[in-house]
């Protein structure tokens, strides 16, 4: 008799794919919420797993902050060619340009809390009930507490002590008009999962996870790229180091490590003998300890 | 890690006193599974505490009401991995208002570690907490004798909560219990062998933890297929092609089954079972697949595909274990919606038989309100027949939720024919 059971990826795909599934039934609207990340890949692969041999019967949506690594832009509209799906864009830029956020000031200043409201605004005009995102629960305390189906208010706020229980696979997505629900059917996944995944079903990813000579500086604990965003302080000088990046947000707050891994196997070690968490290199998680909680409170993913 | 290395699910319910943040936080320290900044940071906290060392119960606290009030208030779900087995830690608070925060994390358990102060042997949240992993029938459970440092490393104390232990639960279901003694502050038999405990001869947890049997522990006699969604590519390559996407609850279906699809009764023979990846001959539980058949059946969400010589009952009026979820109490009569697999239908509750006194585990027939954290025993009707298996059974077709339709809140979660 062979083996009826699952290894652990298998199951955790089996799972991602049910979650992903239940969102089609129980939502009248849901998008994926892409920022080219690796976590929001490996949800956009296992959607295609989901539904096929249909295509994916959601929209993509990207929150552009406008500080992006080019290499993100064409890899986005690349996924969206093969795939055959909808692009929905919300631009902070265009938040800014209408009056409803105003700049961050100062040497840290990122357009990263803005993208709060430009993520509801999108929900809103778009009429999402829901909105999938690659986040997991291993990758930052207050994520640990996210359910797989979590509730937002009708200001689309996340009331972290007020969750539905979610028992065995029976998930409630019933809302009122709206409220809407973010759904992350990674959950479960830790980084080195998503890296064994990658690797096992050789997803493709942006070329800025892999080790590349790259213009950086060093602030903050991490090499943060040279962009058109960068104001350099006066000790500050720019080098050219091997780097790669373990996360990818705003070009102006992601910082890189020095790497030499340049494939999808020495990545996969390479993040096996890490001894930092991935997020400890964005500056966005550092401003204090309940960081996280507080943006996720008030709507972001 | 190697290809067949499995994912095992565990919980742990414990309050402030009796180590289990502890006991987490030296199973991931010792596995190596808390980085660096994670360390620094707990390691920050315990000084502005003016704690001695690094206090790794700090690396379990989640939201900031929590990290100011010193408890676990929900749910929270903790990782690491080994070189042979992928861990889920449903952590769970432990005190009798939490009840149901101990019966969320332990429905999805394979195995329930149950923390018992050696120096005060078996005590009510020890019952308790037993009970509810028995309630939820997790098949494994871990009794650590904990805090063996405290009681000079006695085989006499061990011993003496085990026979506690095993005097209250002869009354219980649970298939397999074991004993360690532990002590998570030290590290004694948690990761490696006490040599504190020469006369303890078994494994130490997490060698327990990563070689337990649980592949067996699925149902795999029933097959049974709730079906998801329906996939209708419509498209060059597959123009005609209708798949039934679901998860396979229980049971092994395979191409050229006889299957009946419930509730219509109709029948028909399973054509092929596919993923993205290839066209499979089998699928088995808990794979995700698309499904089609022979015959050009009405097949929608809500429905279940299952072996026509291997059918769950279609019943209307079903004895259930509920546990009280929600703050609002049941309404006497009132109507919920119930959520059964894939299935949605309107059900009342028509009799609270008994609730359970979760401190003595007595009966009570007399006060029959349903409050938060309440659990009792109560008769269901449904608008509709759902397609039923005892929970003992099979946890997916025997288990419901209520969803109160003015709030939309799951107000309650039960197990079927309990």
């Amino acid at each position: 008799m062979s083996k009826y059971y699952l290894n652990y990826l298998d199951e955790l795909e089996s799972e991602a794919i049910f979650i992903l599934r239940e969102v089609w039934a129980q939502f009248d609207n849901p998008v994926i919420l892409f920022s080219g990340g690796k976590d929001s890949i490996l949800v956009t692969h296992l959607a295609k797993k989901a539904f096929y041999p249909a295509k994916i019967p959601f929209p993509l949506m990207h929150v552009d902050t406008g500080h992006n690594f080019p290499e993100t832009i064409q890899f986005r509209d690349d996924i969206i060619k093969d795939l055959g799906v909808e692009l929905i864009v919300g631009s902070v830029q265009e938040s800014i340009d209408e009056g409803r956020v105003a700049e961050e000031r100062g040497k840290n200043a990122t357009r990263n809390a803005l993208q709060i409201t430009t993520l509801l605004d999108a929900i809103e005009s778009n009429k999402i009930d829901c909105a999938i995102g690659g986040g997991r629960r291993d990758e930052e305390k207050a994520r640990a507490k996210e359910r797989f189906f979590s509730h937002r208010d009708d200001f689309g706020q996340w009331d972290p002590k007020n969750q539905r229980p979610e028992l065995w696979n029976i998930f409630n997505g019933r809302h009122f008009e709206g409220e809407h629900f973010r759904a992350f059917p990674i959950s479960n996944w830790t980084e080195m999962d998503v890296w064994n995944y990658i690797k096992r079903e050789n997803i493709a990813i942006p070329s800025l996870y892999f080790a590349h000579e790259r213009e950086v500086v060093w602030r903050q604990d991490s090499w943060i790229p040279n962009s058109e965003f960068l104001v350099l302080e006066d000790h500050e000088e720019i080098v050219t180091k091997k780097i790669r990046f373990r996360t990818l947000g705003d070009i102006t707050i992601t910082g890189g490590i020095e790497s030499d891994a340049d494939t999808l196997e020495k990545i996969a070690e390479e993040v096996s003998g890490m001894r930092q968490t991935e997020r400890g290199n964005r500056s966005d998680d550092k401003r204090s300890e309940s960081a996280m909680e507080d943006r996720k409170r008030q709507g972001y993913f | 890690m190697l290809d067949n290395n499995q994912l095992l699910r565990f919980t742990t319910a414990g309050s402030v006193d009796d180590g289990k943040s502890t006991l987490i936080g030296r199973l991931l320290y010792d596995s190596k599974s808390i980085f660096e900044d994670q360390l620094e940071a707990i390691e920050n906290t315990s000084k502005k505490k003016g704690h001695e060392g690094v206090d790794l119960a700090l690396f379990t606290d989640g939201l900031r009401d929590e990290r100011e009030q010193g408890i676990t208030i929900d749910v929270a779900y903790r990782y690491f991995t080994t070189p042979k087995r992928k861990f889920i830690i449903a952590d769970t608070p432990g005190h009798i208002q939490y009840t149901r925060n101990m019966v969320t994390g332990a429905s999805t358990a394979n195995a329930a570690i149950i923390l018992v102060d050696a120096r005060h042997g078996v005590i009510e949240q020890t019952r308790r907490h037993s009970f509810i992993a028995s309630l939820l029938q997790i098949p494994h459970v871990i009794v650590c004798v904990n805090k063996m440092d405290l009681v000079d490393f006695s085989e006499e104390a061990y011993n003496k909560v085990i026979n506690q232990f095993e005097e209250f639960s002869s009354k219980m279901l649970v298939r397999d219990v074991r004993f360690i003694p532990i002590s998570a502050l030290l590290g004694d038999n948690v990761v490696n062998r006490s040599e504190n405990m020469d006369w303890y001869q078994g494994a130490p947890l997490l060698h327990t933890l990563e070689t337990m049997h649980i592949s067996s522990d699925i149902n795999k006699v029933d097959a049974r297929f709730p079906v998801q969604t329906v996939l209708r590519p419509q498209n060059d390559t597959h123009r005609d092609y209708r798949g039934y996407a679901g998860r396979v609850a229980s049971g092994i279906l395979r191409v050229g089954d006889e299957v009946t699809v419930m509730p219509s009764g109709f029948t028909s023979v399973i054509k092929s079972i596919d993923t993205l990846d290839k066209s499979l001959n089998e699928a088995y539980a808990p794979m995700s697949v698309s499904i089609t058949l022979e015959d050009d059946i009405d097949i929608s969400r809500g429905d279940m595909i299952v072996r026509s010589n291997n059918k769950p009952e279609a019943l209307q009026d079903i004895e259930v274990m509920l546990c009280w979820l929600h703050n609002d109490s049941a309404k006497p009569r009132a109507k919920y919606s119930i959520r059964h697999t894939s299935n949605e239908q309107k059900a009342m509750i028509k009799e609270v038989v008994y609730k359970i006194n979760i401190e003595t585990l007595d009966r009570n027939t007399e006060n029959k309100d349903l409050r938060m954290n309440d659990i009792a025993k109560v008769k269901i009707r449904t608008t509709k027949p759902l397609m039923i298996d005892s929970y003992r059974d099979n946890k997916t077709t025997g288990s419901i939720i209520l969803i109160d339709d003015a709030t939309n809140e799951t107000v309650a979660a039960g197990m079927i024919k309990y």
